[in-house]
């Protein structure tokens, strides 16, 4: 019996590393071998939800993501992205397209359009005041 | 600096690089420069060298698109990759932003 491969990665919520977390998840995700298109709809979700905790989250002030990945069965991989910020007070709203809190700054609202449609599932759990976890999961190999 | 050109009454903007976030910033800016200096009647945004686009991107867009319609100008883009084209339907962009060869 092997045990699952996982990784758990903490960093520092400003936008330059929105681009080292993309790398990050890619170079976990090599493992289970994915086309080319896979990888880049695992970094795109990711990138959705870092963007998130960056600028919702803790909205300019700078508090640390954690993004951690764990390889569920040999097709699949799970992926936690998780920060202490404001939270969301209504999920289901904020999950709907096009609605932002943000329109002025030209966020598109599209943030969790785009990781349910790259990803196979999406789990927003959130506490006002303490933060929000979004978990996700993509079964690589589905069109073969 | 973003590379750009004049081609008849169009200015071509040449987008390269990872367009998230962090980078839309200074996309939107440089972009909104070159639209206040050239007034263009039609803006064409070459996204060829865009090698990685999330919603941000979107936004950058959006917002442009809005810029150019207040000041009567229409706005087209260009080589878009598979994934960047994925996005750009997924948000509905077709219907308002045309694409060019």
């Amino acid at each position: 019996m092997v045990s699952k491969n996982s990784m758990r990665l903490e960093f520092l919520g400003c936008a330059q590393n929105e681009s080292f977390a993309r790398v990050v998840i890619s170079a976990f995700a090599v493992q289970l071998g994915p086309t080319i298109e896979e990888i880049t709809d695992v970094k795109t979700a990711v990138s959705e939800a870092v963007t998130n905790a960056i600028v919702h989250g803790y909205e300019g002030t700078q508090g640390m993501v954690v993004l951690s990945a764990c390889v569920e069965d040999e097709h699949v991989l799970s992926v936690t992205i998780e920060d202490a910020g404001k939270g969301i007070a209504d999920v289901e709203k904020a999950m709907e397209p096009f609605y932002t809190t943000q329109p002025e700054m030209e966020r598109s609202g599209m943030g969790f359009s785009v990781m349910q449609t790259f990803m196979d599932t999406l789990e927003v759990t959130s506490v006002p005041g303490e933060g929000t976890r979004v978990r996700m999961t993509k079964r690589f190999g589905a069109d073969a | 600096m973003l590379k750009h050109r004049k081609q008849g009454d169009a200015l071509v903007v040449c987008l390269e690089g990872e367009l998230d976030h962090h980078c839309a910033q200074i996309v939107r800016q440089e972009m909104d420069r070159l639209i206040e200096e050239e007034r263009p009647q039609r803006l064409i945004v070459d996204m060829q060298g865009v090698s990685f686009m999330d919603s941000s991107g979107i936004g950058v867009l959006i917002g442009r698109y809005r810029t150019l319609s207040r000041c009567g100008g229409r706005m087209a883009v260009c080589n878009m990759s598979p994934h960047v084209e994925r996005i750009f339907q997924l948000s509905g962009l077709q219907r308002i932003i045309e694409k060019v060869r």
